[in-house]
């Protein structure tokens, strides 16, 4: 008896006493706009650093693209070297130390971030393209960028599926850290209530149990993209 | 999915009944017989609210370091400072983890349902942090401003129910800062507020008195003022030491160690000292 008093007192106090519910309403809603935009932007920033890197081995002595690949490098280089707290409280404090959008400053933060590990994973996937590809599409005229574009880059797509899955699942959960700039994501809320009903168990389990079901979810969705996209494949 | 779900039910059951057996035990944990078997009273405190807490080098040292010493020495045993986020420390107390909290807690009905509270050892106010040009001078011109807090604090509590409107005497008030387009930013210590005001994403900071006089010392552009609301009431309210609910011999021994500290002007002594050391 005693257990179910203890659990219905503290659904009471986690969930509506103050409408708390509606901050957890507020944080998941953050949490998902934050992974989506980030998950995107930092997929097209991963695509391109990618291919710049790629074309700059395949074209080495090109000037224009020895630049970008330079950029490239470093970029990957310090987002990999620095844990992402600390890159999204130099984005915050710091570089947008202007502006008072935390949202949009965490959203350019994490994609930024999310976009070099990508950046990473679609070279491999190109990378696994096999090299006569290339070359047939560009002895049949298409030009370097179509070629990447509709021959190599569909190809790569398919193979890197399951690492992107994995990146994606991983950014978020990374968002839980944004609570750093005063942004109520899910984890924040869970913060905030747990700083008023000082009862640990409710708010992180419950917590707990939204990012895991988030993350089914987002498995589920990526291995339905597999299935489709396998069927072209012959067996 | 329905076998995930039901293991990831089970699995909850399985640690409400873990989290209720650590949390009838606690005041026997922290009892002051066990303290003095274990030879050690540790005490959860947040080290940036200066000058209750804070850090020096490597060191937490403060008003609240030097009560708990006092108490450590009272006991016999040695003090462990454990240095933890603000939201956490009644947590940690209510389940035995820590002895003591002490970071310049404000007793709060609600806060009086997890934990137990020692008679006050000193009381403070509001406090609003808003840049040096701002015309700025009660609550009510707060409206439609960012306001930084810092997470769980009182700041956090009333600016909270002051734009969230709240519950008294049963009945459901209209907070002062309602539907004015005010809103709450929560930060992880006051300092991180201070820079953000500083660089104008948000309009003003709420915190306690002490803390904000300090962290708008460091700033050129800003100032600290006391938080009145137009009908020139304010926000007095008490620091105390919390300990976990029922450990009855442990609050006895804190309830005299502030008695002698405070009838021997110590404590204001500490509080000289530190505002000193702290800025």
């Amino acid at each position: 008896m005693q257990i179910i008093n203890y659990l219905t007192e503290m659904f009471e106090k986690t969930f509506i006493r103050d409408d708390r519910y509606k901050l957890f309403l507020d944080g998941f809603k953050n949490t998902l706009v934050i992974a989506i935009f980030a998950t995107l932007i930092g997929v097209l920033i991963g695509l391109i650093v990618a291919v710049v890197k790629v074309w700059h081995k395949q074209y080495p002595k090109n000037v224009f693209l020895k630049i970008l690949n330079i950029v490239a490098e470093v970029y990957t280089t310090i987002i990999r070297g620095t844990p992402v707290v600390v890159q999204l409280m130099i984005a915050y404090f710091i570089i947008f130390a202007f502006s008072d959008r935390a949202v949009l400053v965490g959203i350019i933060a994490f994609s930024f971030n999310s976009g070099a590990y990508v950046s990473e994973i679609i070279r491999a996937g190109i990378n696994a393209v096999d090299k006569g590809q290339t070359e047939a599409g560009r002895s049949l005229g298409l030009s370097q960028f179509t070629t990447m574009k509709s021959i190599v880059l569909p190809q790569a797509f398919k193979n890197i599926l399951p690492a992107l899955g994995n990146e994606f699942i991983a950014i978020l959960k990374e968002t839980s850290v944004i609570g750093y700039l005063g942004v109520v994501d899910l984890t924040k809320a869970g913060e905030m209530v747990r700083s008023r009903t000082a009862d640990a168990f409710f708010s992180l389990i419950f917590v707990a149990i939204v990012y895991l079901v988030l993350v089914l979810g987002l498995s589920a969705l990526f291995k339905a993209l597999e299935r489709r996209l396998s069927k072209s494949d012959r067996s | 999915m329905k076998k995930i779900i039901a293991a990831v039910l089970c699995l909850v059951l399985v640690l409400a009944c873990v989290g209720m057996t650590s949390c009838k035990s606690a005041a026997e944990k922290q009892s002051v017989d066990a303290i003095k078997k274990a030879g050690v009273l540790t005490m959860y405190t947040n080290a940036e609210f200066p000058p209750f807490e804070y850090m020096k080098g490597t060191e937490v040292k403060g008003v609240d370091v030097d009560i708990a010493q006092a108490i450590a020495d009272k006991l016999g045993v040695e003090l462990e400072i454990k240095n933890v986020k603000f939201d956490t420390i009644i947590g940690s107390i209510q389940s035995g983890k820590g002895s003591i909290g002490a970071a310049g807690i404000t007793v709060t009905e609600e806060r009086k349902e997890s934990v137990d509270f020692s008679i006050e050892y000193t009381t403070s106010k509001q406090y609003i942090i808003v840049p040096t040009d701002s015309t700025v001078a009660k609550i009510e011109d707060l409206a439609g401003m960012k306001i930084g807090v810092q997470l769980g604090t009182t700041g956090d509590f009333i600016i909270t129910d002051e734009i969230n409107g709240y519950e008294s005497d049963g009945e459901q008030q209209k907070g002062v800062l309602q539907d004015t387009g005010a809103s709450v930013v929560t930060y992880n210590s006051a300092a991180d507020a201070a820079i953000a005001l500083n660089s104008g994403k948000i309009g003003a900071v709420v915190i306690d008195k002490l803390p904000a006089e300090i962290v708008a010392g460091n700033y050129d552009n800003l100032k600290a003022i006391e938080l009145v609301y137009a009908d020139g009431s304010n926000t007095e309210e008490s620091y105390a030491i919390c300990v976990a609910k029922g450990n009855e011999s442990l609050l006895k021994v804190i309830n005299e160690v502030i008695e002698e500290l405070k009838a021997s002007g110590k404590i204001d002594e500490f509080i000289i000292t530190h505002t000193g050391a702290a800025s």
